[in-house]
């Protein structure tokens, strides 16, 4: 343990107070120079992001320091520390969550040329105070051997009647699934949206699974043909054994493989600003590979290598639509989903 | 009733804490008066009446389920012999270190539709397992992991009074079973009123269970409203309603209790167990080794095997760094809760009353409100002191540019922690406390011992059997505690717990086992010495 959190420990019990506004990193720190570190608050689970930070300290000689929580308390902690908090960097996953930061006023904008120019417009926020740093497609799985591609259309054909009994989901209070129907709100409106939702609650096989990884086993198991999952939760399980499952994307045509971000933004009252950008900046460049792939995700840089299962997958085009519409409807969503009684 | 004004002081400490644990509560309860406009209209509509039914549904069967293992278990342990009797006596206990959301994905991953047995069974013998509803599966786990508050107060109950009380009901000519529930049950009331309420809590609070199986609960909603709908007002608003299940619950509770007073006949160590017949011998055995092996056995070797596989490429230092943070927060939220619990209810004694009642009443309030309610209460609380106390601090120094900041502090923490389960220690000290006959005031009076003597020379040292079950009970329930933690930990304070909830959240469960043994490891070292010692005290072995 090291003597911040020793501190922490040892403070409220002889209930004295910390002070100074930069109260994690006031341990002693020998004879060297000391280099401000940049403390990140982190939706993104510890096992992702602790190897890519050793190696953004190991490059620039800038430590870094993290919490990994939810986004909504990380955001209501960076609310209620207000010009006191210790965070420099909001990093988190999903857009609905960035652009809820950034509505709550919690980021400022950044002005970079080459986060702009490295993130294309409908991925990052259009004040920049928010940007992607990686692609999480979440797309339609199914049983290859009751099924092939060209049985497949899209995400609303699922909503037809011929897939009566055969459709898995994922429950609708994961947040994957509220930013595909929120988008869907944006893109095709919402009474649309509302039927082809309801569509898919009538057609399901099972009730909705607490996560993916569960979905993609009932799948392989053959308790449900069709499912709509992120990607990556299938790359984990192919990593450790074949399953008799497919992807399919959707074409361009009706509008793309639906893509969500994990990505950052600099808080406001950052106290190490300028170590913040440069986190920013490096992840997406030097770290993208790193950054993408050890969680078999996407790149937002499209030149940087992928993983060979994330590979064998095949190309796919995105959605263009920008991803603040995620965040704008997603209460829409949430509640479009609770009217239909989607659980 | 007139108290005299030294006596009156002592309403002091038990207002204090009340008042404490009040501070987040009363953040909740002043959000009914922001409106959250037509997401209440919507939550109103859609989501509440789901919400109610499936929360007191849920409570209701846990607490039923609850009574019934943990009474049967707690009565065929303290008052029978049959085979296997001395060991499952503290192996029914172990489960208390086992936290619901471990439990629900291990016996998941025995019983799921694509795990080995099941495959086995459907392949071999054309067998297919009974796939549970959400609600189902939720209260087989919750009560599978709770019912050892039942069984542990209960045992108490039976073991210091059970045989005898059962003898003078034979003695008056009742059979086993009519002086069984007739004498024997009624007069244990007050132990499992206690427990019963503590699991109805625990149920009402819990979220990581009920989210394994996607079960809508207020929790759940209070999160979605939260997470989903981005309205913390709607959420703190959810937490009121679900605040007055709560009340409704402990004044159940209240009235189960009753107004008797109970104390024990003192220790029953030497009298008689009762030798069971044949059929009733291995029915006795059988119903307390398959609880056992469900709520224990099948669960840990689930874990054991996936931790196996996983050591590998989990395993690293981080673990102590994890192991202490748990053991350290355990510790101190233990020692902290214990000793506010025994001020809380020597209050009481002291200076009994409407006034210490209800400071009792208010101070437990907090065990069954979300971690994350009464964490985000606390935030808002001390955030401000530390804004006042900066502004006090540029007062004083002006342009020393000095600011207070204790929202870092694992202050926040300890003070969650404790409204979270003042509950926990209170329950067993209440007891213990009404054990103490006034009489022995009285004669300790009589002897001259008065005041704070009384409580440390007199009361203290009767009192050990309860502080040491409420310490012990805090511990553990820290230990498995996630969204409080989840939320305020400062830097370095990653936790078991916290850990468990990365892996699972991701649905890597092979990964969440190492962690998930580590904590039931952690919690089986307390129960096992509680239960030692209070066989200890009691005389036998």
């Amino acid at each position: 343990m090291n003597n911040a959190s020793r501190a922490a420990l040892l403070l409220p019990l002889l209930a004295l107070a910390a002070c100074g506004a930069d109260a994690p990193e006031s341990g002693e720190r020998g004879a060297e120079t000391p280099v401000a570190p940049v403390v990140v608050y982190s939706s993104r689970a510890e096992q992702l992001i602790e190897p890519i930070f050793t190696e953004f300290t190991k490059s620039t000689g800038i430590p870094v320091e993290y919490v990994t929580d939810d986004p909504q308390p990380l955001i209501a902690r960076l609310q209620a520390e207000g010009d006191v908090t210790p965070a420099s960097v909001l990093l988190t996953v999903d857009a609905g969550n960035l652009w809820f930061a950034a509505e709550q006023g919690v980021l400022q904008p950044v002005e970079s040329e080459l986060l702009t120019q490295t993130v294309p417009a409908y991925w990052r926020d259009t004040q920049n105070q928010w940007f992607g740093l990686s692609l999480r497609a979440r797309t339609i799985i199914f049983d290859n051997r009751k099924l092939s591609a060209e049985d497949l259309i899209g995400y609303q054909d699922l909503a037809d009647e011929k897939w009566q009994g055969r459709l898995c989901l994922r429950t609708s209070k994961k947040v994957y699934n509220q930013s595909l129907v929120a988008m869907m709100i944006a893109a095709v409106g919402e009474e649309q949206t509302e039927a082809v939702v309801s569509g898919w609650v009538s057609n399901l096989a099972e009730e909705p699974f607490s996560n993916d990884t569960r979905l993609i086993e009932a799948v392989a198991d053959g308790r449900c043909e069709v499912g709509i999952v992120n990607t990556y939760y299938l790359g984990r399980l192919q990593r450790e054994q074949s399953l008799p499952v497919s992807i399919f994307w959707q074409p361009a045509e009706f509008g793309g493989v639906h893509v969500n971000v994990s990505g950052a933004g600099i808080v406001k009252h950052a106290a190490n600003a300028e170590g913040a950008a440069r986190l920013l900046e490096w992840l997406a460049t030097d770290g993208q590979t790193l950054f993408a792939s050890k969680n078999l995700e996407y790149p937002v840089l499209r030149s940087t290598a992928n993983d060979p299962i994330v590979e064998a997958w095949g190309d796919f085009d995105a959605s263009e639509q920008s991803l603040v519409d995620a965040g704008r409807y997603q209460a829409d969503a949430v509640r479009l989903m609770d009217r239909v009684g989607y659980r | 009733m007139t108290l005299r004004a030294g006596t009156r002081a002592w309403q002091i400490p038990a207002v204090l804490i009340a008042a404490l644990m009040l501070l987040p509560i009363a953040v909740a309860v002043g959000s009914v008066f922001t409106p959250a406009g037509e997401v209440w209209s919507h939550i109103a509509e859609f989501v509440l009446p789901r919400v109610v039914a499936n929360t007191v549904w849920l409570t209701v069967s846990v607490a039923l389920t609850t009574l019934l293992l943990g009474a049967a278990a707690a009565w065929l342990t303290a008052t029978c012999e049959f085979p296997g009797r001395r060991w499952l006596g503290w192996a029914l206990l172990l489960p208390l270190a086992m936290p619901g959301y471990v439990i629900a994905f291990a016996l998941t991953g025995i019983f799921e539709y694509g795990a080995p047995l099941s495959s086995y069974l459907r392949e071999s013998l054309a067998v297919e397992l009974p796939r549970f509803s959400a609600g189902v599966a939720s209260t087989i786990c919750l009560s599978l992991t709770l019912y050892p508050y039942v069984y542990l107060l209960a045992r108490q109950a039976f073991l210091t009074q059970g045989i005898r009380s059962l003898e003078v009901a034979q003695s008056l000519g009742m059979t086993r079973r009519r002086g069984f529930f007739r004498v024997a049950l009624p007069m244990a009331r007050p132990w499992l009123a206690a427990g019963v309420a503590l699991v109805c809590m625990e149920t009402l609070a819990d979220f990581g269970t009920v989210k394994v199986f996607n079960f809508d609960t207020f929790t759940t909603a209070i999160y979605s409203a939260w997470f989903g709908l981005f309205s913390l007002t709607a959420a703190l608003q959810m937490s009121v309603m679900l605040l007055v299940l709560v009340l409704v619950a402990l004044t159940l509770e209240y009235r189960f209790r009753g107004k008797a007073r109970y104390t024990s006949a003192g220790s029953a160590a030497n009298a008689p167990r009762m030798q069971l017949s044949g059929g009733a011998r291995i029915a006795a055995s059988g119903f307390c080794l398959l609880l056992f092996a469900l709520a224990f056995a099948a669960p840990v070797s689930q874990l054991v095997f996936w931790a196996w596989n996983s050591l590998a490429g989990e395993w690293g230092a981080r673990y102590l760094e994890y192991f202490r943070a748990s053991l350290l927060l355990s510790l101190a939220s233990a020692g902290l809760v214990t000793l506010m619990a025994v001020m809380l209810g020597y209050s009481e004694r002291r200076a009994p009353g409407v006034i210490t009642r209800w400071s009792a009443r208010v101070a437990t309030l907090g065990y069954a409100l979300p971690g994350t309610v009464l964490a985000v209460g606390f935030f808002v609380v001390v955030a401000g002191a530390g804004h006042a106390l900066t502004a006090m601090a540029g007062w004083l120094a002006p342009g020393r540019g000095v600011t207070i900041t204790l929202t870092g502090t694992l202050l926040v923490m300890l003070l969650a922690y404790s409204a979270r389960f003042m509950a926990v220690a209170y329950g067993p000290l209440g007891s213990a406390f009404e054990r103490i006959t006034p009489r022995v005031d009285d004669a300790a009076r009589g002897l001259g011992v008065t005041g704070a003597q009384l409580l440390r020379r007199v009361h203290l040292p009767m009192l050990r059997g309860g502080i040491a079950t409420a310490a012990l009970l805090v511990f553990v329930d820290v230990m498995k505690e996630l969204p409080i933690t989840l939320i305020t930990r400062p830097f370095g304070w990653d936790t078991l717990a916290v850990r468990i909830f990365q892996m699972t959240t991701e649905g890597e469960w092979q990964r969440a086992a190492i962690p998930a043994l580590a904590i039931v490891a952690a919690g089986l070292a307390p129960v096992i010495w509680l239960h030692r010692r209070s066989h200890g005290a009691n005389g036998h072995a």
